[in-house]
C-alpha cells in the first residue's frame, strides 16, 4: 500500500512538471511565470496567448508528452479553465491510459 | 551577407505538365546545393523566419540552399485543394533536379515529401496522421467557441469525400486521405527538437526565430553536408 502510494504521487509530480514544460512551450511562457501556476490559475478565457489554435497545439502537445490520447467529449470549458483542472484532466487520463 | 533572391522555377506535376513556381535561393554556383522542403500550412508560417535564419548560417559556411513553394503553397498561383501528395512529391523532385540539389533539409511534414535518392535530414519529421488531428482539433474547438458542435469523426467522413476547410487551409479529399496514411521517409537522418535544446517554435501561437537553436541546427548541417 505504502510502495503503491509512493509510486503515485511519484508519477503525479512527473504529469505535473511535464503539463508545466508543454504550458511553457506552446505559449511562450516564462518558465518562472508557469512554475508560480497554482490550481485555482486561470488559463482559457484567462491568458490571452491561448486561442482555439493554441489549445489545439496544448492537446496535441499534451497526448505527445503524456501519452494519452484526448477526445473530443473529453475538451470542456471546465477541464481547460484552471490550471488544477488541466492537471486533474492529465492525471485521470494518464491513469486510465 | 549575401541577400536572397526570389526566384522562378519550372515545377512539373505528376502529368508532367510545367507551371512557374517561386523559390527563395541562396546561390553562388558552390559544389554543396540544400534542397530545403518546409514545413507546411499554419507550421510553414511559424516556421518560415526560422527556417530561412538557418540559410542564411549555412550560406555562410558555404553551402547554396533552395527553399522552394510547393504548388498551393505561400505564393504559388496553384489551387492548394487540387493538390495532392504525388503532385507535391513531383515538384519537390522536380525543384531537386532544377537547382542540383546535393542534400536534402525537410522540416516537419516536408518529410512526408523527400525525393527519392537525395541524401539528408528530417528535422522534427510528422506523419501526415498527426497533422491532421491537429488541424481538425483546432476547427473543433473553434467551432465550439461559435457555439456551434461538430464532430471529428463527422469531418473526417466528409473531408474523404468532399474536402474540407480546416484553419483556413481548403485541402482536396485526395490529399486528405492520402495524409491519413503517410508517413515520412525514413531514410534521411532524423533531427529531433531536443538535438536543438528549446522547444519547437511551430508550437508558439505567433511566428517567431530562434538564433541559438538555427545556430545548432545549421552547424549539425555543416557538419553532415562538408564534412568539417
Amino acid at each position: 500500500m505504502t510502495a503503491d502510494h509512493h509510486h503515485l504521487a511519484a508519477s503525479r509530480g512527473e504529469i505535473d512538471r511535464k503539463l508545466r514544460s508543454v504550458l511553457v512551450d506552446v505559449l511562450a511562457l516564462d518558465a518562472d511565470r508557469v512554475a508560480g501556476f497554482d490550481a485555482d490559475t486561470g488559463l482559457f478565457g484567462h491568458l490571452p496567448e491561448l486561442d482555439s489554435m493554441a489549445v489545439a497545439g496544448l492537446l496535441t502537445e499534451m497526448e505527445d508528452r503524456l501519452g494519452i490520447v484526448i477526445d473530443d467529449d473529453d475538451v470542456d470549458g471546465e477541464m481547460l479553465e484552471t490550471y488544477g483542472g488541466l492537471l486533474a484532466f492529465a492525471e485521470a487520463k494518464a491513469v486510465s491510459a | 551577407m549575401t541577400p536572397f533572391e526570389l526566384v522562378d522555377w519550372p515545377c512539373l506535376n505528376p502529368d508532367g505538365e510545367r507551371r512557374e513556381e517561386m523559390a527563395l535561393a541562396f546561390d553562388r554556383g558552390r559544389a554543396h546545393r540544400l534542397l530545403v522542403l518546409p514545413a507546411w500550412f499554419d507550421e510553414a508560417n511559424k516556421l518560415r523566419r526560422q527556417t530561412v535564419e538557418v540559410m542564411r548560417r549555412l550560406d555562410l559556411s558555404g553551402i547554396d540552399c533552395f527553399l522552394p513553394d510547393l504548388p498551393g503553397c505561400n505564393e504559388s498561383e496553384a489551387l492548394l485543394e487540387e493538390q495532392t501528395i504525388e503532385a507535391w512529391r513531383a515538384a519537390a523532385s522536380a525543384a531537386a533536379g532544377h537547382f542540383g540539389a546535393s542534400h536534402v533539409l525537410t522540416i516537419r511534414a516536408g518529410a512526408l515529401l523527400a525525393p527519392a535518392g537525395l541524401a539528408g535530414w528530417s528535422y522534427a519529421p510528422v506523419a501526415g496522421a498527426k497533422v491532421l488531428r491537429a488541424m481538425l482539433r483546432a476547427r473543433t474547438i473553434a467551432s465550439r467557441e461559435a457555439g456551434r458542435s461538430e464532430r471529428t469523426e463527422d469531418l473526417q467522413t466528409l473531408a474523404r469525400t468532399e474536402g474540407i476547410e480546416l484553419a483556413g487551409w481548403r485541402l482536396g479529399a485526395a490529399l486528405f486521405s492520402q495524409l491519413e496514411g503517410t508517413e515520412p521517409a525514413k531514410v534521411l537522418t532524423t533531427i529531433r527538437q531536443d538535438d536543438l535544446g528549446g522547444a519547437g517554435l511551430w508550437l508558439r501561437a505567433e511566428p517567431d526565430e530562434d538564433p541559438a537553436q538555427a545556430d545548432a541546427l545549421a552547424a549539425l548541417l555543416v557538419m553532415g553536408i562538408t564534412g568539417a
